[in-house]
C-alpha cells in the first residue's frame, strides 16, 4: 500500500471510526443483547488502530508479516468471544467486512481523481481485509470447537442421579454408554446412597443403554457385585427384547442376577422382597 | 456378491465407538433389517472395536452395504495394525481373555452375526470380516 494512502487513512482514522460504528449499529445484525455498543466501541477502536499502524509499515500486504501480529491478536480475540457468546458466523465476519466497506469509500474519495493509483490500492486493501477476514471465520470455528469440546466432556461427566423411590429401595436410570470411567462415577454414587440411606435394594435400569455388549455387561455384574458386598441386592430393569436376545447370543451370564424387563415390575419385585404391600385403598370421598 | 456402497470409518478413540455404531445403524436400517439383528450386529461391532481400541490403539473399518441372490446385507470389516492374535483358535474359546474382560468379544461377535472370518498375524495386525444378512437368522 502506498504511503501517502497510509498516512491519509491514519489521519482519517476518527472519521472512519465514527462510520464504521455507525454502520455496525445500524445493522440489525448488532447484537446488543450480547454486547454493549460501549463495548463494541472500545474493541473496534483497538483493532482500527493496530490495522492502521499496520497499513503503515513497508511489508503492509504481507498478513502474515510482524506488523500484523497485534491485529491477529485482537481479532482472534473478538472471534473466539463472539464464538462462546453465541454470535453467528454471519455476525462475526460482518464486523472485519463492514470495515472493508468505510475503508472503501474513504480511498474512493481521496484518490478519484487518480483512478490508476484507486484501482490498486483498493485491490491491496482487498487483498488484506480478505485475508483478515478468513483469520477470523478460522477463529470463530476454533472457537465453537472448544464449546464442543467443553460440551462432551460436561455430557460425559453428568453423574446418574440415584433417586430413592421408597425407603430402602433406590433406583439408578442409567442413559447413554456404560464406559469404564461412567461405571466408576455410577458405581460411587450407588455404594455411597446405599450407606447413607441404608437402602437394601438397588435397580439399575438400563432402558436408556442403546447397546449392552460384554464390556458394559461386565460393569454392571462388577457395581452389582460391590453392592452385595455391602448388604444390599441389585435388580436390572429395563432389558428390552433386543437386548435379550443379544445378551444370549453373547454368551453373558445374568442368572445370578435379578433381573426385569420393566422398572415397575422391579420396583413390585422390591416390595415382596422386603414384604411391603402396596393396594389400592378402599374408595373414599377424599375431595380431590 | 455385489458391493452395494463402501465407507471407511477410521477408529482413533472411546468416542469414536459411539458414532461409529450409529453409522451402522443408520446402514443396517437402510438394508432395512429388523431391529433384534440390527442390535445383533451393532453389538458384535462394538466388541470388536473396542478390541481394536484396546488391543491395538485403533484401526480402520469398512462399512459396506452388499447383496448376495438379491438379499441385502452388512459387511463390516475391521483392520487393525496391532500385535496380533497369538493363538487365533484359543482367542475364539469362550471365557479366554489376555486382558482383564470377560472373555466373550470374539466368540460373542461370532455367534451374533452370519459370517465371521479372522486373519491375525502376530507382530503384524489382525482383519476381522463379519456379515450380517437382512433376513438371517
Amino acid at each position: 500500500m502506498n504511503k501517502d494512502t497510509a498516512a491519509y487513512l491514519k489521519g482519517k482514522k476518527k472519521q472512519i471510526l465514527e462510520t464504521w460504528m455507525g454502520n455496525q449499529v445500524k445493522d440489525a445484525a448488532l447484537r446488543d443483547d450480547l454486547m454493549s455498543v460501549a463495548e463494541l466501541q472500545q474493541q473496534s477502536e483497538e483493532f482500527l488502530s493496530a490495522l492502521l499502524n499496520a497499513f503503515n509499515t513497508p511489508e503492509a500486504e504481507d498478513t502474515e508479516s510482524a506488523g500484523y501480529e497485534p491485529i491477529h491478536d485482537i481479532l482472534s480475540d473478538i472471534s473466539i468471544t463472539r464464538a462462546r457468546q453465541g454470535f453467528s458466523p454471519r455476525e462475526t465476519s460482518t464486523y472485519i467486512l463492514s470495515l472493508k466497506q468505510v475503508l472503501s469509500q474513504e480511498l474512493e474519495e481521496q484518490l478519484r481523481g487518480n483512478p490508476a493509483l484507486l484501482y490498486q490500492e483498493l485491490l491491496s486493501m482487498n487483498r488484506i481485509m480478505d485475508s483478515l477476514g478468513m483469520v477470523t471465520m478460522e477463529t470463530y470455528i476454533k472457537g465453537r470447537e472448544e464449546v464442543i469440546l467443553r460440551q462432551t466432556s460436561e455430557i460425559s461427566e453428568i453423574s446418574t442421579p440415584v433417586i430413592r423411590v421408597w425407603e430402602g429401595i433406590l433406583a439408578l436410570p442409567i442413559i447413554g454408554t456404560l464406559d469404564s470411567a461412567r461405571t466408576q462415577v455410577v458405581m460411587e454414587a450407588l455404594l455411597q446412597e446405599i450407606v447413607a440411606t441404608s437402602s437394601r435394594i438397588a435397580i439399575l435400569d438400563i432402558s436408556g443403554v442403546p447397546t449392552v455388549d460384554s464390556l458394559v455387561a461386565q460393569h454392571l455384574i462388577k457395581t452389582v457385585s460391590a453392592a452385595r458386598l455391602m448388604g444390599a441386592e441389585c435388580i436390572i430393569s429395563g432389558i428390552r427384547a433386543e437386548i435379550a436376545q443379544t445378551i444370549v447370543h453373547l454368551g453373558i451370564d445374568l442368572t445370578n442376577i435379578y433381573t426385569k424387563a420393566t422398572l415397575a415390575s422391579a420396583l413390585k419385585m422390591a416390595f415382596s422382597m422386603l414384604n411391603i404391600q402396596v393396594s389400592r385403598a378402599p374408595k373414599q370421598n377424599l375431595g380431590f | 456378491m455385489i458391493v452395494l456402497s463402501k465407507e471407511k470409518f477410521p477408529i482413533e478413540k472411546e468416542q469414536d465407538v459411539i458414532l461409529f455404531r450409529n453409522r451402522i445403524k443408520e446402514l443396517a436400517t437402510r438394508t432395512g433389517m429388523s431391529l433384534v439383528n440390527q442390535t445383533k450386529l451393532m453389538t458384535a461391532a462394538s466388541e470388536l472395536v473396542r478390541n481394536m481400541l484396546r488391543y491395538a490403539g485403533g484401526g480402520v473399518t469398512l462399512l459396506e452395504i452388499v447383496s448376495r441372490s438379491s438379499i441385502p446385507g452388512v459387511r463390516l470389516t475391521f483392520i487393525d495394525e496391532g500385535p496380533g492374535i497369538k493363538d487365533v483358535h484359543q482367542a475364539m474359546k469362550d471365557g479366554f481373555s489376555t486382558g482383564k474382560s470377560l472373555g466373550l468379544g470374539l466368540p460373542g461377535a461370532k455367534r451374533l452375526v452370519n459370517e465371521f472370518d479372522i486373519k491375525s498375524e502376530p507382530g503384524k495386525g489382525t482383519t476381522v470380516t463379519i456379515i450380517r444378512w437382512k433376513n438371517g437368522l
